[in-house]
């Protein structure tokens, strides 16, 4: 069982506490934006077989959000951080890099 | 080819089996083919079979990672209807199901259709609107399903308890027509008779790159070398993104795994497709009298083809409240498929950004009953460009807001 660690209560939560939100870092686009951003927004998901970055809810604990980098591959857990912020922060980075060298994610790498 | 058949059985009765012939070849990579086929699961072989037997175009190199049907096509719970509630799915869905009634024959191997009906379970008030308006929707889009009641449900599935704890049974949609096929027999019967018209099946042979020049196909870079095409079509369900990122597109889908169970094998008790969607099982009994169960997706993205346990136990959960002299069966396997799904649970067949390129994917987690109908629409759009069964269910749709919104109609993923 996939079991993740909420940064916000610090509970190693199992997937059944947990609900999946889907890709981490949106840009958000709306009334105003082109109509291919607003598609990818809507629709384009990041999809790839290997390191992914999406947001959870710990929903039945602290009810909070948090951001959790995966590989899609082998289920492997790269770690967890606080939603409040537009890109995973550098530790979470390099822990990735230290398991899948050259790795890249939409903007980031 | 020796066709099959009774008297071949017999034939071969006499003469220790000793004339089988191979049922289809193992060869190599030409330099180049007229259309590459990527993915020789149900749909990729279908798609093969309709280019030779509808359009005539047999250079056709069917190409496979893994071993042939060895994705999802043999990892289904082999379930058939055509029972939905938008237009453009009935066609196509309706279509595959009418060619799955005549595929023995057409393919001359027995891929043991069995139309024994399947009855999706209402078990809330709002089940009941939707379904009886599925089956008025059906009845005009020539869909011979109906909306039957809790005692004929009982009549149909006596070891059903419908007047469950939490959700009893207050009807159903019922489709006679639905039922199961066997589902590698599926893969197989296809692959032999693209074989027998000269198409090659490369299985172990993975595609590393796609070549494009002035943004149309050439051809593709494999594990077995370059091989040159004038088209390509792109049939490979859960990896689909994968493959579209090496020819430089996205596509609107995500991957996630969906697992499937059997039972230990019993005595006949069941004899009908059941669908339990609001407590979320499915089950119906193979020939071999085992129990083919089906649940939910796991809620995120995933390619390793397993998923986490407590959707099973959920899903078994469910099955027992409905069939509780299930409560004591000893399950034997489990297994997952990745599948690949798309915002409005329907899928994509479709031209691509790339010219010359095709792409067939976003069956989600109900593929399998559209294999013919999709292999004989794929076929079309590739050999003539367009075809009306395909035609709303283009990549673009999204961008127009012309969903297929089939996640509203079931509820669930279907």
């Amino acid at each position: 069982m996939l079991t993740l660690h909420c940064p916000n209560c610090g509970v190693h939560a199992d997937e059944t506490d947990l609900h999946a939100e889907g890709e981490a870092h949106l840009k958000r686009f709306a009334s105003g934006s082109s109509d291919d951003d607003f598609h990818d927004y809507m629709f384009q998901r990041q999809n790839p077989k290997g390191v992914h970055f999406e947001r959870w809810k710990h929903v039945y604990g602290c009810g909070k959000y948090f951001l959790a980098a995966r590989c899609t591959a082998t289920l492997e857990v790269f770690g967890t951080y606080s939603a409040q912020t537009h890109e995973p922060p550098q530790a979470i980075k390099d822990a990735i890099t230290a398991k899948r060298p050259g790795w890249s994610w939409g903007d980031f790498s | 080819m020796k066709k099959y058949s009774a008297f071949a059985i017999a034939r071969e009765a006499f003469r220790q089996h000793t004339g089988w012939e191979r049922a289809w070849a193992r060869p190599e990579p030409k330099k180049k083919y007229d259309v590459i086929i990527v993915g020789a699961g149900g749909h990729g072989l279908a798609t093969a079979y309709h280019l030779g037997k509808n359009y005539g175009i047999t250079n056709v190199a069917v190409i496979e990672k893994g071993w042939l049907g060895g994705g999802n096509t043999g990892r289904n719970t082999t379930i058939i209807r055509s029972n939905y509630l938008q237009d453009s799915s009935a066609a196509i869905y309706e279509k595959a199901r009418s060619l799955y009634e005549t595929m023995s024959q057409d393919l001359n191997y027995n891929v043991m259709f069995s139309p024994r009906g399947v009855i999706m379970l209402a078990q809330t008030q709002s089940e009941i609107r939707g379904y009886q308006r599925t089956a008025h929707a059906n009845a005009l889009q020539g869909v011979k399903t109906e909306w039957i009641s809790p005692q004929r449900v009982k009549e149909l599935v006596p070891i059903m308890n419908i007047d469950g704890p939490r959700y009893p049974v207050l009807g159903g949609l019922y489709q006679a027509r639905g039922g199961t096929a066997r589902h590698d027999a599926v893969a197989w019967g296809y692959a032999r008779a693209c074989s027998d018209m000269g198409m090659d099946i490369i299985q172990q042979c993975e595609v590393t790159g796609v070549r494009t020049n002035a943004g149309k196909v050439v051809g593709v870079d494999t594990t077995k070398g370059p091989i040159d095409c004038d088209k390509l079509g792109m049939v490979v369900a859960g990896h689909a993104s994968v493959l579209a990122q090496k020819a430089g597109f996205r596509l609107p889908i995500e991957s996630v795994a969906l697992q499937a169970l059997v039972s230990e094998p019993i005595k006949p008790c069941m004899d009908v497709v059941v669908m339990a969607n609001t407590v979320h099982g499915y089950m119906s009994q193979s020939d071999k009298g085992e129990m083919v169960i089906g649940g939910g997706t796991d809620g995120y993205n995933n390619y390793t083809q397993r998923g986490s346990f407590h959707h099973i136990e959920e899903t078994v959960r469910a099955l027992v409240e409905t069939f509780p002299m299930i409560a004591r069966l000893k399950m034997l396997r489990q297994w997952g498929g990745i599948v690949d799904v798309t915002g409005d649970r329907s899928p994509i067949l479709s031209k691509t950004p790339v010219e010359g390129i095709f792409v067939n994917c976003g069956w989600g987690t109900g593929g399998f009953k559209a294999i013919p109908g999709s292999g004989w629409a794929m076929a079309e759009l590739m050999a003539k460009g367009q075809s009306p069964l395909t035609e709303e269910f283009n990549m673009f749709r999204f961008r127009e807001g012309k969903f297929i919104d089939e996640s509203v109609a079931a509820g669930v993923a279907h």
